[in-house]
Protein backbone atom coordinates (compact mmCIF):
# COMPACT_ATOMS: atom_id res chain seq x y z
CA UNK A 1 0.00 0.00 0.00
CA UNK A 2 0.96 3.04 -0.81
CA UNK A 3 0.69 6.81 1.31
CA UNK A 4 1.49 9.84 -0.13
CA UNK A 5 0.04 13.66 1.24
CA UNK A 6 0.22 16.21 -1.20
CA UNK A 7 -0.63 19.75 -0.35
CA UNK A 8 -2.49 22.54 -2.17
CA UNK A 9 -4.24 25.93 -2.05
CA UNK A 10 -8.30 26.04 -2.18
CA UNK A 11 -9.17 28.69 -4.57
CA UNK A 12 -12.73 28.75 -4.13
CA UNK A 13 -13.05 31.93 -2.44
CA UNK A 14 -10.52 34.63 -0.73
CA UNK A 15 -9.63 32.55 2.73
CA UNK A 16 -7.59 29.90 0.16
CA UNK A 17 -7.79 27.10 2.28
CA UNK A 18 -4.57 24.89 2.76
CA UNK A 19 -5.56 21.70 2.24
CA UNK A 20 -3.99 18.45 2.51
CA UNK A 21 -5.03 15.53 0.76
CA UNK A 22 -3.71 11.99 1.49
CA UNK A 23 -3.74 9.33 -1.52
CA UNK A 24 -3.43 5.58 -1.04
CA UNK A 25 -2.87 3.63 -3.86
CA UNK A 26 -3.92 6.15 -6.18
CA UNK A 27 -7.07 7.14 -4.64
CA UNK A 28 -8.02 10.41 -2.20
CA UNK A 29 -8.85 9.06 0.91
CA UNK A 30 -8.88 11.98 2.87
CA UNK A 31 -8.39 16.15 2.96
CA UNK A 32 -8.13 18.18 5.96
CA UNK A 33 -7.87 21.87 6.29
CA UNK A 34 -11.08 23.10 4.69
CA UNK A 35 -13.40 25.27 6.44
CA UNK A 36 -16.10 24.15 3.92
CA UNK A 37 -17.31 21.31 1.94
CA UNK A 38 -16.28 22.86 -1.72
CA UNK A 39 -12.51 22.49 -0.31
CA UNK A 40 -12.82 18.72 -0.12
CA UNK A 41 -14.94 18.87 -3.68
CA UNK A 42 -11.66 20.90 -4.80
CA UNK A 43 -9.02 18.88 -3.84
CA UNK A 44 -11.14 15.95 -5.89
CA UNK A 45 -11.53 18.27 -9.05
CA UNK A 46 -7.73 19.92 -8.80
CA UNK A 47 -5.72 16.56 -8.47
CA UNK A 48 -7.94 14.43 -10.81
CA UNK A 49 -8.95 17.00 -13.86
CA UNK A 50 -7.94 20.41 -13.28
CA UNK A 51 -10.38 23.09 -14.36
CA UNK A 52 -10.42 26.64 -14.78
CA UNK A 53 -12.60 29.62 -15.84
CA UNK A 54 -10.60 31.53 -19.14
CA UNK A 55 -11.25 35.39 -19.65
CA UNK A 56 -9.88 37.36 -22.76
CA UNK A 57 -11.18 39.67 -25.57
CA UNK A 58 -11.55 39.39 -29.37
CA UNK A 59 -11.34 41.90 -31.64
CA UNK A 60 -14.86 43.36 -32.84
CA UNK A 61 -15.83 45.52 -35.53
CA UNK A 62 -17.80 48.45 -35.74
CA UNK A 63 -18.11 48.77 -32.06
CA UNK A 64 -17.30 51.64 -29.60
CA UNK A 65 -13.90 49.90 -28.66
CA UNK A 66 -11.64 47.24 -30.74
CA UNK A 67 -11.82 44.63 -28.42
CA UNK A 68 -14.76 43.28 -26.47
CA UNK A 69 -14.46 40.84 -23.24
CA UNK A 70 -15.00 37.34 -23.06
CA UNK A 71 -15.42 34.95 -20.47
CA UNK A 72 -15.86 30.62 -20.96
CA UNK A 73 -19.32 29.60 -19.78
CA UNK A 74 -18.37 27.21 -17.52
CA UNK A 75 -15.13 25.67 -16.58
CA UNK A 76 -12.16 24.40 -18.97
CA UNK A 77 -9.61 21.92 -18.64
CA UNK A 78 -6.51 23.79 -16.89
CA UNK A 79 -4.28 22.19 -19.49
CA UNK A 80 -6.32 23.33 -22.30
CA UNK A 81 -6.76 27.05 -21.48
CA UNK A 82 -3.65 28.30 -23.22
CA UNK A 83 -4.91 26.76 -26.65
CA UNK A 84 -8.27 28.34 -26.05
CA UNK A 85 -6.65 32.11 -25.56
CA UNK A 86 -4.38 32.06 -28.15
CA UNK A 87 -7.82 30.45 -30.36
CA UNK A 88 -9.56 33.73 -29.10
CA UNK A 89 -6.66 35.75 -30.64
CA UNK A 90 -8.01 34.74 -34.22
CA UNK A 91 -11.48 35.86 -34.05
CA UNK A 92 -12.83 38.75 -34.31
CA UNK A 93 -16.98 39.77 -34.53
CA UNK A 94 -18.76 42.62 -35.43
CA UNK A 95 -21.31 44.68 -33.17
CA UNK A 96 -23.61 45.55 -32.15
CA UNK A 97 -23.07 42.58 -28.99
CA UNK A 98 -24.99 42.00 -26.12
CA UNK A 99 -23.60 40.37 -22.75
CA UNK A 100 -24.15 36.73 -23.26
CA UNK A 101 -23.81 36.15 -27.07
CA UNK A 102 -21.98 33.57 -27.91
CA UNK A 103 -18.64 34.65 -29.36
CA UNK A 104 -17.23 31.52 -29.86
CA UNK A 105 -19.17 28.41 -30.04
CA UNK A 106 -17.60 24.65 -28.98
CA UNK A 107 -14.19 26.00 -28.11
CA UNK A 108 -11.83 23.55 -29.39
CA UNK A 109 -14.44 21.15 -29.52
CA UNK A 110 -14.28 20.80 -25.30
CA UNK A 111 -18.10 21.63 -25.69
CA UNK A 112 -18.13 24.88 -23.67
CA UNK A 113 -18.89 28.17 -25.62
CA UNK A 114 -17.07 31.30 -25.39
CA UNK A 115 -19.15 34.56 -24.51
CA UNK A 116 -19.18 37.93 -24.37
CA UNK A 117 -19.11 39.44 -21.11
CA UNK A 118 -20.55 43.31 -21.46
CA UNK A 119 -22.78 45.11 -24.34
CA UNK A 120 -21.02 46.65 -27.03
CA UNK A 121 -23.01 48.93 -29.51
CA UNK A 122 -22.39 49.37 -32.81
CA UNK A 123 -21.19 53.38 -34.09
CA UNK B 1 -26.72 73.74 -20.03
CA UNK B 2 -28.04 76.52 -17.94
CA UNK B 3 -27.39 76.38 -14.23
CA UNK B 4 -29.22 74.13 -12.54
CA UNK B 5 -30.19 73.12 -9.18
CA UNK B 6 -30.05 68.99 -8.12
CA UNK B 7 -30.78 67.04 -5.31
CA UNK B 8 -27.15 64.91 -5.81
CA UNK B 9 -24.01 65.53 -7.90
CA UNK B 10 -21.60 62.25 -7.72
CA UNK B 11 -18.52 63.19 -9.26
CA UNK B 12 -17.30 59.61 -10.92
CA UNK B 13 -19.25 57.37 -12.67
CA UNK B 14 -17.30 53.82 -11.70
CA UNK B 15 -19.22 51.15 -9.76
CA UNK B 16 -18.95 53.68 -6.73
CA UNK B 17 -21.28 56.56 -8.46
CA UNK B 18 -23.90 54.08 -10.10
CA UNK B 19 -24.22 52.18 -7.01
CA UNK B 20 -24.43 55.55 -5.42
CA UNK B 21 -27.08 57.47 -8.10
CA UNK B 22 -29.01 53.26 -7.93
CA UNK B 23 -29.50 53.89 -4.19
CA UNK B 24 -29.86 58.06 -3.90
CA UNK B 25 -32.95 57.16 -6.61
CA UNK B 26 -34.27 54.47 -4.58
CA UNK B 27 -34.78 56.50 -1.33
CA UNK B 28 -36.64 59.23 -3.17
CA UNK B 29 -34.48 61.92 -4.74
CA UNK B 30 -35.71 63.05 -7.81
CA UNK B 31 -32.79 65.08 -10.02
CA UNK B 32 -29.20 63.20 -9.90
CA UNK B 33 -26.46 64.01 -11.75
CA UNK B 34 -23.39 61.97 -12.57
CA UNK B 35 -20.43 63.70 -13.84
CA UNK B 36 -17.93 61.08 -15.54
CA UNK B 37 -14.43 62.07 -17.41
CA UNK B 38 -14.52 58.92 -19.65
CA UNK B 39 -16.31 57.80 -22.31
CA UNK B 40 -18.64 55.39 -20.45
CA UNK B 41 -19.95 54.78 -17.54
CA UNK B 42 -18.13 51.81 -15.13
CA UNK B 43 -15.08 53.02 -14.15
CA UNK B 44 -11.77 50.71 -13.59
CA UNK B 45 -13.92 47.87 -13.63
CA UNK B 46 -14.20 48.41 -17.68
CA UNK B 47 -10.74 46.83 -17.90
CA UNK B 48 -10.83 44.05 -15.49
CA UNK B 49 -12.07 41.58 -17.81
CA UNK B 50 -11.57 39.06 -15.37
CA UNK B 51 -13.91 37.24 -13.25
CA UNK B 52 -14.47 36.64 -9.38
CA UNK B 53 -16.40 40.28 -8.94
CA UNK B 54 -20.20 39.87 -7.63
CA UNK B 55 -20.39 36.87 -5.25
CA UNK B 56 -21.63 39.19 -2.10
CA UNK B 57 -23.62 41.65 -4.09
CA UNK B 58 -25.21 40.23 -7.09
CA UNK B 59 -24.95 36.52 -5.32
CA UNK B 60 -23.25 35.24 -8.91
CA UNK B 61 -19.69 35.73 -9.95
CA UNK B 62 -19.29 38.03 -12.54
CA UNK B 63 -16.01 39.80 -14.95
CA UNK B 64 -15.92 43.40 -13.97
CA UNK B 65 -17.33 44.43 -17.13
CA UNK B 66 -20.15 42.49 -16.25
CA UNK B 67 -20.71 43.80 -12.90
CA UNK B 68 -20.14 47.32 -14.42
CA UNK B 69 -23.28 46.14 -16.66
CA UNK B 70 -25.27 44.93 -13.48
CA UNK B 71 -25.00 48.77 -12.52
CA UNK B 72 -25.31 50.42 -15.02
CA UNK B 73 -28.21 48.83 -15.99
CA UNK B 74 -30.23 49.75 -12.64
CA UNK B 75 -29.63 53.25 -13.40
CA UNK B 76 -29.54 53.89 -17.37
CA UNK B 77 -33.26 54.41 -18.36
CA UNK B 78 -34.59 56.36 -15.40
CA UNK B 79 -35.55 59.92 -15.83
CA UNK B 80 -34.32 61.14 -12.72
CA UNK B 81 -31.10 59.98 -13.11
CA UNK B 82 -28.81 61.88 -15.80
CA UNK B 83 -24.99 60.44 -16.51
CA UNK B 84 -22.96 63.42 -18.46
CA UNK B 85 -20.08 61.47 -20.23
CA UNK B 86 -16.70 62.81 -21.23
CA UNK B 87 -17.05 65.35 -18.66
CA UNK B 88 -14.25 66.24 -16.13
CA UNK B 89 -15.08 67.61 -12.87
CA UNK B 90 -12.58 70.88 -12.60
CA UNK B 91 -13.58 72.37 -9.01
CA UNK B 92 -16.36 71.61 -6.28
CA UNK B 93 -17.13 74.32 -4.29
CA UNK B 94 -17.69 74.58 -0.27
CA UNK B 95 -21.35 75.75 -1.52
CA UNK B 96 -21.98 72.61 -3.61
CA UNK B 97 -20.96 74.14 -7.27
CA UNK B 98 -19.43 71.70 -9.57
CA UNK B 99 -17.75 73.09 -12.40
CA UNK B 100 -17.12 70.66 -15.17
CA UNK B 101 -15.97 70.51 -19.02
CA UNK B 102 -17.11 68.75 -21.89
CA UNK B 103 -16.27 68.67 -25.37
CA UNK B 104 -20.46 68.63 -25.89
CA UNK B 105 -21.41 71.38 -23.19
CA UNK B 106 -18.22 73.01 -22.73
CA UNK B 107 -18.09 74.67 -19.59
CA UNK B 108 -20.93 73.21 -16.84
CA UNK B 109 -21.48 75.29 -13.26
CA UNK B 110 -24.44 73.01 -11.93
CA UNK B 111 -24.84 73.24 -8.43
CA UNK B 112 -26.16 70.24 -5.25
CA UNK B 113 -28.27 70.19 -2.49
CA UNK B 114 -25.60 67.31 -1.94
CA UNK B 115 -22.60 66.12 -3.31
CA UNK B 116 -20.73 62.65 -3.24
CA UNK B 117 -17.57 62.18 -4.02
CA UNK B 118 -16.33 58.82 -6.21
CA UNK B 119 -13.57 59.57 -7.99
CA UNK B 120 -11.94 56.35 -7.12
CA UNK B 121 -8.17 55.59 -7.14
CA UNK B 122 -5.11 55.62 -9.25
CA UNK B 123 -1.67 53.76 -9.29
CA UNK B 124 1.55 55.04 -8.04
CA UNK B 125 4.17 55.47 -10.82
CA UNK B 126 7.59 54.92 -10.97
CA UNK B 127 7.85 57.83 -9.04
CA UNK B 128 6.91 57.53 -6.29
CA UNK B 129 8.83 54.06 -5.98
CA UNK B 130 12.25 56.04 -7.51
CA UNK B 131 14.16 53.41 -9.11
CA UNK B 132 17.02 54.82 -10.47
CA UNK B 133 18.33 54.34 -14.29
CA UNK B 134 18.05 56.03 -17.33
CA UNK B 135 14.09 56.49 -18.22
CA UNK B 136 13.18 54.14 -21.34
CA UNK B 137 10.52 53.55 -23.14
CA UNK B 138 8.62 49.81 -21.57
CA UNK B 139 7.75 51.01 -18.30
CA UNK B 140 4.09 51.00 -17.27
CA UNK B 141 2.04 50.80 -14.57
CA UNK B 142 0.30 47.43 -14.49
CA UNK B 143 -3.17 48.94 -14.81
CA UNK B 144 -2.05 51.18 -17.78
CA UNK B 145 -0.90 48.01 -19.66
CA UNK B 146 -4.30 46.20 -18.39
CA UNK B 147 -6.24 49.04 -20.26
CA UNK B 148 -3.75 48.84 -23.38
CA UNK B 149 -3.87 44.98 -23.61
CA UNK B 150 -7.99 44.45 -22.40
CA UNK B 151 -9.61 48.12 -24.05
CA UNK B 152 -7.27 49.32 -26.86
CA UNK B 153 -5.93 46.31 -28.88
CA UNK B 154 -2.36 46.73 -28.09
CA UNK B 155 0.16 44.98 -25.97
CA UNK B 156 2.69 46.77 -24.16
CA UNK B 157 5.65 44.28 -24.69
CA UNK B 158 6.79 40.73 -24.93
CA UNK B 159 9.03 39.96 -22.21
CA UNK B 160 7.64 40.94 -18.86
CA UNK B 161 8.91 42.10 -15.30
CA UNK B 162 6.30 42.49 -12.89
CA UNK B 163 7.14 44.53 -9.41
CA UNK B 164 4.96 44.24 -6.84
CA UNK B 165 2.51 41.17 -6.44
CA UNK B 166 -0.45 43.06 -5.35
CA UNK B 167 -3.92 41.06 -7.21
CA UNK B 168 -3.35 43.64 -10.18
CA UNK B 169 0.16 42.65 -10.71
CA UNK B 170 -0.97 39.04 -10.43
CA UNK B 171 -4.09 39.07 -12.74
CA UNK B 172 -1.73 41.27 -15.03
CA UNK B 173 0.92 37.97 -14.80
CA UNK B 174 -2.10 36.15 -16.01
CA UNK B 175 -3.15 38.06 -18.77
CA UNK B 176 -0.16 39.02 -20.53
CA UNK B 177 1.08 35.22 -20.32
CA UNK B 178 -2.49 34.63 -21.88
CA UNK B 179 -1.86 36.70 -24.59
CA UNK B 180 1.40 35.08 -25.69
CA UNK B 181 4.17 37.29 -23.65
CA UNK B 182 6.98 35.72 -21.38
CA UNK B 183 6.47 36.86 -17.54
CA UNK B 184 9.79 36.26 -16.58
CA UNK B 185 9.32 37.31 -12.75
CA UNK B 186 7.00 38.60 -10.28
CA UNK B 187 9.22 40.54 -7.27
CA UNK B 188 7.87 41.48 -4.46
CA UNK B 189 9.51 43.92 -1.55
CA UNK B 190 7.38 42.61 1.31
CA UNK B 191 8.03 38.85 3.17
CA UNK B 192 4.26 37.90 1.61
CA UNK B 193 2.19 38.20 -1.71
CA UNK B 194 0.18 41.67 -1.10
CA UNK B 195 -2.56 39.44 -3.31
CA UNK B 196 -4.96 37.02 -2.54
CA UNK B 197 -4.17 33.44 -2.18
CA UNK B 198 -6.22 32.32 -4.92
CA UNK B 199 -4.23 34.83 -7.44
CA UNK B 200 -1.35 33.61 -6.72
CA UNK B 201 -2.50 29.90 -7.56
CA UNK B 202 -4.42 30.76 -10.19
CA UNK B 203 -2.54 33.83 -11.71
CA UNK B 204 1.73 32.09 -11.11
CA UNK B 205 1.03 29.07 -9.96
CA UNK B 206 -0.73 27.87 -13.10
CA UNK B 207 2.17 29.52 -15.61
CA UNK B 208 5.28 28.35 -13.59
CA UNK B 209 5.93 32.16 -13.40
CA UNK B 210 8.78 32.74 -10.81
CA UNK B 211 7.80 35.21 -7.65
CA UNK B 212 10.61 36.59 -5.57
CA UNK B 213 9.77 37.59 -2.10
CA UNK B 214 11.90 40.16 -0.06
CA UNK B 215 13.28 41.58 -3.51
CA UNK B 216 13.11 44.75 -5.61
CA UNK B 217 14.37 46.52 -8.37
CA UNK B 218 17.74 48.52 -7.86
CA UNK B 219 18.22 49.29 -11.52
CA UNK B 220 16.46 49.67 -14.88
CA UNK B 221 18.47 48.87 -17.76
CA UNK B 222 17.92 49.97 -21.48
CA UNK B 223 18.35 53.33 -23.14
CA UNK B 224 15.51 53.74 -25.81
CA UNK B 225 13.77 50.75 -24.30
CA UNK B 226 14.20 48.36 -21.56
CA UNK B 227 16.73 45.69 -21.75
CA UNK B 228 16.15 44.27 -18.34
CA UNK B 229 16.64 45.11 -14.89
CA UNK B 230 18.51 44.61 -11.83
CA UNK B 231 17.26 42.82 -8.89
CA UNK B 232 18.30 42.41 -5.23
CA UNK B 233 17.28 40.72 -1.96
CA UNK B 234 16.24 43.17 0.53
CA UNK B 235 16.67 43.25 4.17
CA UNK B 236 14.41 43.43 7.54
CA UNK B 237 14.30 47.32 6.63
CA UNK B 238 13.45 46.64 3.44
CA UNK B 239 17.07 48.06 1.74
CA UNK B 240 18.74 45.75 -0.76
CA UNK B 241 21.46 43.40 0.35
CA UNK B 242 24.85 44.48 -1.52
CA UNK B 243 26.43 41.14 -3.46
CA UNK B 244 22.38 39.58 -4.10
CA UNK B 245 22.06 41.22 -6.86
CA UNK B 246 21.56 39.39 -10.03
CA UNK B 247 19.72 40.64 -13.46
CA UNK B 248 16.77 39.60 -15.30
CA UNK B 249 16.10 40.11 -19.73
CA UNK B 250 12.33 42.16 -20.27
CA UNK B 251 11.65 44.49 -22.82
CA UNK B 252 8.57 45.88 -20.14
CA UNK B 253 8.67 46.28 -16.53
CA UNK B 254 5.03 46.76 -15.63
CA UNK B 255 4.71 48.29 -11.64
CA UNK B 256 2.02 47.32 -9.72
CA UNK B 257 3.30 49.11 -6.42
CA UNK B 258 -0.28 50.31 -4.62
CA UNK B 259 -3.00 52.88 -5.44
CA UNK B 260 -3.66 56.55 -3.97
CA UNK B 261 -7.04 57.99 -3.67
CA UNK B 262 -7.41 60.54 -6.29
CA UNK B 263 -8.67 63.77 -4.02
CA UNK B 264 -7.39 66.67 -5.69
CA UNK B 265 -10.86 67.55 -5.69
CA UNK B 266 -11.36 66.85 -2.13
CA UNK B 267 -7.99 68.55 -1.21
CA UNK B 268 -9.91 71.37 -3.25
CA UNK B 269 -12.53 71.61 -0.81
CA UNK B 270 -10.34 71.79 2.24
CA UNK B 271 -12.20 68.53 3.66
CA UNK B 272 -10.49 66.97 6.94
CA UNK B 273 -8.57 63.88 5.48
CA UNK B 274 -7.21 60.85 7.04
CA UNK B 275 -3.17 60.62 6.86
CA UNK B 276 -3.13 56.38 6.79
CA UNK B 277 -6.00 56.03 4.27
CA UNK B 278 -5.27 59.02 2.29
CA UNK B 279 -8.98 59.69 2.03
CA UNK B 280 -11.89 61.65 3.26
CA UNK B 281 -12.68 61.37 6.86
CA UNK B 282 -15.94 60.14 6.94
CA UNK B 283 -19.30 59.07 9.51
CA UNK B 284 -21.00 56.24 9.28
CA UNK B 285 -23.20 58.11 6.22
CA UNK B 286 -20.39 58.66 3.97
CA UNK B 287 -20.43 62.35 4.89
CA UNK B 288 -17.08 64.11 5.18
CA UNK B 289 -16.07 67.22 7.47
CA UNK B 290 -18.35 69.68 5.09
CA UNK B 291 -22.41 69.02 5.65
CA UNK B 292 -23.84 67.69 2.12
CA UNK B 293 -20.70 66.76 1.20
CA UNK B 294 -20.17 62.60 0.87
CA UNK B 295 -17.83 60.52 0.35
CA UNK B 296 -18.03 56.59 -0.94
CA UNK B 297 -15.69 53.79 -2.31
CA UNK B 298 -11.76 54.11 -3.55
CA UNK B 299 -11.51 57.35 -2.97
CA UNK B 300 -12.17 56.94 1.23
CA UNK B 301 -9.97 54.08 1.12
CA UNK B 302 -8.66 51.54 -1.18
CA UNK B 303 -10.88 48.33 -0.92
CA UNK B 304 -9.87 45.20 -2.55
CA UNK B 305 -13.81 44.05 -3.34
CA UNK B 306 -15.71 46.12 -5.56
CA UNK B 307 -19.18 44.75 -3.50
CA UNK B 308 -17.65 46.43 -0.79
CA UNK B 309 -17.55 49.77 -2.93
CA UNK B 310 -20.99 49.04 -4.02
CA UNK B 311 -22.20 48.36 -0.37
CA UNK B 312 -20.20 51.60 0.78
CA UNK B 313 -21.74 53.71 -2.46
CA UNK B 314 -25.30 52.63 -1.36
CA UNK B 315 -24.60 54.13 2.39
CA UNK B 316 -23.91 57.49 0.76
CA UNK B 317 -26.33 57.29 -1.90
CA UNK B 318 -28.97 56.91 0.83
CA UNK B 319 -27.78 59.80 3.40
CA UNK B 320 -27.61 62.17 0.56
CA UNK B 321 -30.84 61.58 -0.47
CA UNK B 322 -32.60 61.54 2.56
CA UNK B 323 -30.45 64.23 3.69
CA UNK B 324 -31.42 66.57 0.21
CA UNK B 325 -34.92 65.86 0.89
CA UNK B 326 -34.15 67.34 4.55
CA UNK B 327 -35.39 63.47 6.39
CA UNK B 328 -32.16 62.95 8.11
CA UNK B 329 -32.37 62.39 12.18
CA UNK B 330 -31.07 64.73 14.08
CA UNK B 331 -27.80 63.49 15.86
CA UNK B 332 -27.20 63.33 19.50
CA UNK B 333 -23.64 62.61 20.12
CA UNK B 334 -20.68 62.73 17.78
CA UNK B 335 -18.38 59.18 18.95
CA UNK B 336 -15.38 59.11 17.14
CA UNK B 337 -13.78 55.65 16.59
CA UNK B 338 -10.38 54.54 16.90
CA UNK B 339 -8.13 52.07 15.21
CA UNK B 340 -5.90 50.28 17.77
CA UNK B 341 -3.63 47.77 18.21
CA UNK B 342 -3.12 45.48 15.02
CA UNK B 343 -5.82 47.18 12.91
CA UNK B 344 -4.37 50.32 10.76
CA UNK B 345 -7.58 52.00 9.39
CA UNK B 346 -11.04 51.88 10.22
CA UNK B 347 -13.55 53.55 7.95
CA UNK B 348 -15.89 55.33 8.94
CA UNK B 349 -13.92 57.38 11.52
CA UNK B 350 -16.60 58.52 13.48
CA UNK B 351 -20.42 58.25 14.27
CA UNK B 352 -23.06 60.54 14.38
CA UNK B 353 -25.23 58.95 17.02
CA UNK B 354 -28.68 58.89 16.62
CA UNK B 355 -31.24 58.77 19.94
CA UNK B 356 -32.72 55.69 18.33
CA UNK B 357 -29.69 53.81 17.38
CA UNK B 358 -28.80 52.64 13.59
CA UNK B 359 -26.87 49.33 12.77
CA UNK B 360 -23.12 50.41 12.28
CA UNK B 361 -20.85 48.68 9.52
CA UNK B 362 -16.86 49.08 10.00
CA UNK B 363 -14.54 48.58 7.10
CA UNK B 364 -10.85 48.01 8.45
CA UNK B 365 -7.14 46.50 7.56
CA UNK B 366 -4.49 45.47 9.51
CA UNK B 367 -1.17 46.07 9.72
CA UNK B 368 0.71 42.38 8.93
CA UNK B 369 -0.88 38.78 8.50
CA UNK B 370 -1.46 36.96 11.05
CA UNK B 371 -3.40 33.83 11.96
CA UNK B 372 -6.35 33.49 14.72
CA UNK B 373 -6.76 36.75 15.84
CA UNK B 374 -9.60 38.43 18.28
CA UNK B 375 -11.33 41.26 17.30
CA UNK B 376 -12.56 43.83 19.74
CA UNK B 377 -14.81 46.97 19.35
CA UNK B 378 -15.59 48.83 22.71
CA UNK B 379 -17.38 51.79 23.76
CA UNK B 380 -15.04 53.17 26.74
CA UNK B 381 -15.31 49.72 29.00
CA UNK B 382 -18.47 48.16 27.31
CA UNK B 383 -17.94 45.82 24.35
CA UNK B 384 -19.92 46.17 21.87
CA UNK B 385 -18.47 43.34 19.50
CA UNK B 386 -15.57 40.17 19.85
CA UNK B 387 -14.88 37.74 17.72
CA UNK B 388 -11.88 35.31 16.56
CA UNK B 389 -10.96 35.32 12.86
CA UNK B 390 -9.37 32.21 11.40
CA UNK B 391 -6.78 34.65 9.24
CA UNK B 392 -6.01 38.73 9.23
CA UNK B 393 -4.12 39.93 6.09
CA UNK B 394 -3.22 43.72 5.13
CA UNK B 395 -4.49 42.57 1.69
CA UNK B 396 -8.29 41.71 2.81
CA UNK B 397 -10.54 44.24 4.02
CA UNK B 398 -12.30 43.00 7.22
CA UNK B 399 -16.32 43.82 7.22
CA UNK B 400 -18.22 43.62 10.88
CA UNK B 401 -21.84 45.02 11.89
CA UNK B 402 -22.63 46.29 15.07
CA UNK B 403 -26.17 45.71 15.47
CA UNK B 404 -27.96 49.06 16.44
CA UNK B 405 -29.83 47.27 19.26
CA UNK B 406 -25.67 47.18 20.54
CA UNK B 407 -24.36 50.53 18.94
CA UNK B 408 -27.34 52.71 20.56
CA UNK B 409 -26.45 54.91 23.61
CA UNK B 410 -22.94 53.92 23.65
CA UNK B 411 -21.70 57.28 23.26
CA UNK B 412 -18.24 57.25 24.63
CA UNK B 413 -15.38 56.96 22.12
CA UNK B 414 -14.94 53.64 19.97
CA UNK B 415 -12.09 51.76 19.80
CA UNK B 416 -11.29 48.72 17.06
CA UNK B 417 -9.07 46.55 18.06
CA UNK B 418 -7.41 42.86 16.31
CA UNK B 419 -4.85 41.31 18.69
CA UNK B 420 -3.26 37.50 18.06
CA UNK B 421 -4.88 35.17 20.26
CA UNK B 422 -2.27 33.58 22.37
Amino acid sequence: MSVETKQLNCINCPLGCLLTVTITDGNITNVTGNTCPRGEKYAHQELTNPQRMLTSTVRIEGGELPLLPVVSKTTLPKGKILDCAAALRNVTIQAPVKTGDVVAANILGLGVDIIASRDMDKI
Amino acid sequence: MGEQLYDIIIVGGGPAGLSAAYSAWQNGAKKILVLERDREAGGILQQCIHNGFGLHHFKEELTGPGYAQRCYDLVKDKPEIEILVDTMVLNVGEDKTVTAVSPKHGLINVHGKTIILTMGCRERTRGAIRIPGYRPAGVFTAGAAQRMVNMEGYLPGKKIVILGSGDIGLIMARRMSLEGCKVQAVLEICPFSNGLTRNMVQCLYDYNIPLHLSHTITAIHGKDRVTGVTVAKVDDHMQPIPGTEFDIECDTLLLSVGLIPENELSRGLGLAMHPLTNGPIVDQHRETSIPGIFAAGNVVHVHDLVDFVSEEAEIAGKYAALKAQDQITPEVADVKIEAIDEVRTCVPQHVRAAAEGETIRLFMRVRKPMKKVRLTVKSGDDTLLTKVLPVAKPSEMIAVNIPADKAKGHHADWTVSVKEEA
